[in-house]
């Protein structure tokens, strides 16, 4: 059944992840992909071999509980149609707290996705707010540092050369929000909650956000 | 508390706790109704985890007939895993819905379903974190009906101290007779017992508040006596005459659970008559679906779900009787779509493989499951289940032949009579097998034993019969791991503590209820799950409240004994089940029910059903003269 003969189409997916589904980690959110493209009846193209897989894979693992609206993700028909129809089928087919913005057609030969990616930017509202003389010497120190480290899961790292940016976008007094760029590549990848631990912030007191996935192929302004 | 509270505080706590997916509700084809709008509200429960209450059927089934209702809404709870039961506790979050979080005190009916009584700890639990009085006689006029159904409830006096009114047999109808019936009390102001008495009069409700049973001095039951005029025994399981079109909407998980799948229900009952085999008793009569009708459901399911998976349940599979041609038109149907289809419970022969073949098609070749329960001929005619050892090897012999390298074989230990040469047959069985496989396919074969330990299930041909002691549970076991050992060889068996529990408590009385209550104040939880299973805690329960463990196990009962559960009448009459257990004894064994209707007590109990549903829908033989009854009500046409 699978047409060997046709090479299958590389579709880069946008998405909003919302609500509920946020507490959905990599692998299930994979899985809801899937279903969701097989609701829409679309033609998904799968691996040779034993056991074939779907050829579907997401772009940098969003951590557990945060919401996003540029989640990426790389995905294969079988044939060609329409693309607003594709997106249009999606959309229907789609479950609560999944958004699909966009679809663009990528070409076959470029590194994964994962490889593509290289940071990405959060955003955390902190309630209570700090006071913003307070927020500001904290970021401050946390800036001027050479090195910040940190353990996670039993390993030492340094965290300071993975925030590529960090500042405070505006504050309140019942709430602050911190704009930050992480560095996300494979094997160096920041997490925005570690950020949170290293101002000494109590990440449960934080909403956190992504609003950005940079591409290398892609220019960042500024 | 508000459900906007819930959120807000859940907001926090989720990230603290495992699989936060399991809190959250809010999955695809999941139903939520505005709240206020809707006069009559409905908890689901399953008093488990998230991801083994998903695959419930049962739930989902009556969660859709409730929803469909416009003055009725039905949403999801589950029980938290302990690691949530202590961040509500220490939050002070009361358990809550899936759906709108709202606190189960807020309900208006609580309905549990028990397909299993290791789940009874949990439905106290989730009483208590949901601020419902845990006791029904400490409930009153403002607090929810707590009802249950499912195949535990059949025996329902262990839980009748806490559980207001028992659904007995098929939920599909008496559900919404239920709900209906509080409607019509609510806001009445009469009483809380004027319900219950009125609840008692629906087909297959069980209210045990009014009923009262009394002990003989041995501490057997003498009689179980009905307090108020609307209580009449016995209390008759309800059954569908004919089975509704299946459940196509299903829940979409986000996150992995137990079975990923589609549920479709091909057949309900069993016409094998397995003597241990509770479900083949209370489940009959034997009712199928036509083909047409699950074909058509399945595509429905696959268009609304995505999942990848199909498993089409029955009691026994091959006996369904246009097996070949569902199987052969499900996987044209389907071809193409990706979907893999299980088919479970096969009957050990080589027509099964070949099913198998076509269900699954060359590329994938999982394991191969077969349940010859017992590996004595001797033994199987004791079951009835007779299949003969012959018949096994062939089977395996085909099932290697066909690719499959690994086959799980399921027995059970502990049947009446057996000894230990039984046992031992059984590592010799599959020792056997693993050499055929190697015959056939090499070093690469994998026989997995599964050998579970037997309870003697209400209900059933061996309710008589003692259950072994744990000392006999071992010695078997400690055998059985002696033996099966080695490569191509596994072996997976029961904690022999689990079994005795399961057995204390499908065999209890309404005394036991006590015993429950305290364990579960003594910290039990969650008794299905290994790693929670707390021995200690139910033997001080017991100890507290004076009853002797053994009564209720290791007593092989007198042929006239009455049983807790004599009232509760699953349409299979104790005579028949009388001469069922002794024919066991002699080594007797009966054929496939269709092919010679043995007057179970099905027919006589559901004669005017059958009646006016003849032909196919049930597999019995059918019922052609009208009844005295319906003779009375038909009108004299003048000449």
């Amino acid at each position: 059944m699978t047409s060997s003969q046709t090479t299958p189409i590389r579709f880069r997916l946008t998405f909003r992840k919302m609500d509920g589904i946020r507490f959905t980690g990599t692998l299930d959110l994979q899985r809801s992909l899937e279903r969701t493209i097989r609701r829409a009846r679309l033609p998904l193209a799968y691996t040779q071999g034993f056991n074939p897989r779907p050829r579907l894979s997401l772009g940098a693992a969003l951590p557990l509980g945060l919401t996003s609206d540029c989640e990426l993700a790389d995905l294969w028909l079988e044939e060609d149609r329409d693309h607003g129809g594709i997106l249009e089928d999606l959309r229907l087919a789609s479950p609560p707290g999944l958004e699909f913005l966009d679809l663009t057609v990528v070409p076959d030969d470029e590194p994964s996705l994962q490889q593509q990616i290289v940071a990405a930017e959060y955003l955390a509202e902190i309630e209570p707010g700090l006071d913003l003389t307070e927020a500001k010497d904290r970021v401050g120190s946390l800036l001027k540092l050479k090195t910040v480290l940190r353990e996670r899961r039993g390993k030492p790292y340094d965290l300071r050369p993975l925030v590529e940016a960090l500042e405070i976008v505006s504050s309140v007094s019942t709430r602050t929000v911190l704009h930050m760029r992480l560095t996300a590549r494979e094997g160096a990848t920041g997490r925005p909650d570690e950020v949170l631990l290293a101002l000494g912030l109590d990440p449960p007191d934080a909403r956190l956000h992504r609003s950005r996935l940079i591409l290398s192929t892609v220019k960042v302004p500024g | 508390m508000r459900p906007t509270d819930i959120d807000r505080k859940l907001e926090r706590l989720l990230l603290t706790v495992q699989k936060p997916g399991r809190y959250t509700g809010g999955e695809l084809n999941q139903i939520a109704k505005d709240w206020r709008r809707v006069p009559t509200r409905v908890a689901m429960i399953f008093p488990d985890v998230y991801d083994l209450g998903m695959a419930n059927l049962g739930l989902a089934i009556l969660y859709d007939i409730v929803n469909r209702q416009p003055d009725m809404l039905a949403e999801r709870v589950f029980s938290p895993w302990p690691d949530m039961e202590a961040a509500l506790r220490r939050e002070a979050i009361p358990a809550y819905s899936l759906e709108t979080k709202h606190p189960l005190n807020e309900f208006d009916v609580l309905a549990f379903s028990l397909p299993y009584e290791t789940l009874y700890t949990n439905l106290l639990n989730l009483l208590d974190l949901g601020g419902v009085p845990i006791r029904t006689a400490s409930r009153g006029e403002h607090d929810p009906l707590v009802i249950a159904g499912g195949h535990a409830v059949l025996n329902p006096e262990p839980m009748a101290s806490f559980v207001d009114a028992f659904a007995i047999g098929e939920g599909e109808d008496v559900i919404l007779e239920i709900v209906r019936c509080y409607q019509e009390w609510k806001g009445t102001g009469r009483p809380r017992l004027d319900m219950l008495r009125a609840l008692a009069r629906i087909w297959g409700v069980y209210v045990p508040a009014l009923f009262e049973p009394q002990y003989l001095d041995d501490g057997t039951l003498a009689q179980v006596e009905p307090l108020f005029p609307e209580a009449q025994l016995p209390v008759v399981k309800r059954i569908v005459p004919k089975l509704p079109p299946p459940l196509t909407r299903f829940i979409v998980p986000y996150i992995d659970v137990t079975h990923n799948r589609i549920p479709i229900e091909i057949m309900r009952g069993c016409t094998r008559g397995c003597r241990f085999c509770q479900a083949g008793m209370i489940t009959r009569p034997v009712r199928e679906r036509p083909v047409a009708e699950v074909v058509e459901a399945i595509e429905q399911a696959l268009d609304l779900t995505g999942f990848e998976e199909v498993g089409l349940l029955s009691l026994s599979s091959s006996d369904y009787d246009e097996v070949l041609d569902l199987v052969r038109e499900v996987s044209r149907r389907f071809a193409g779509r990706r979907v893999g289809l299980s088919l479970p419970s096969l009957r050990i022969e080589t027509f099964s493989v070949e099913l198998m073949d076509l269900l699954e098609g060359q590329a994938h070749r999982g394991g191969f499951t077969l349940a010859p329960e017992a590996a004595t001929e001797r033994m199987r005619e004791i079951i009835n289940k007779p299949v003969t050892s012959e018949q096994l090897l062939t089977t395996a012999r085909e099932v290697f032949r066909h690719g499959w390298h690994s086959l799980k074989l399921y027995f059970m230990i502990g049947h009446p009579s057996e000894t230990m040469d039984d046992v031992q047959a059984i590592a010799d069985l599959c020792k056997q097998v693993r050499d055929i496989g190697r015959d056939e396919i090499g070093g690469r074969v994998k026989v997995t034993a599964g050998v579970s330990t037997f309870v003697p299930k209400p209900h059933t041909p061996f309710q008589w019969v003692a259950c072994d002691s744990l000392d006999q549970i071992r010695a078997k076991q400690a055998r059985l791991r002696r033996e099966l050992r080695g490569p191509g060889l596994k072996l997976n068996w029961n904690n022999p503590q689990e079994t005795q529990l399961e057995a204390w408590l499908s065999r209890g009385d309404r005394r036991m209820g006590e015993v429950i209550l305290g364990a579960w104040q003594r910290g039990a939880r969650f008794d299905a799950w290994t790693e929670h299973h707390d021995h200690e805690a139910w033997m001080q329960a017991f100890a507290a409240s004076g009853l002797e463990p053994a009564f209720y196990t290791h007593r092989e009962r007198p042929i006239d004994e009455v049983f807790p559960w004599d009232h509760i009448d699953a349409a299979v009459s104790k005579r028949f089940l009388t001469e069922d257990y002794l024919w066991s004894l002699e080594g007797r064994t009966r054929v496939d029910c269709r092919e010679r209707c043995f007057a179970c007590g099905i027919l006589p109990r559901f004669a005017e059903l059958r009646r006016t549903h003849p032909g196919e829908v049930w597999e019995c033989p059918e019922v052609r003269t009208p009844s005295r009854k319906k003779v009375e009500v038909i009108p004299l046409v003048p000449a």
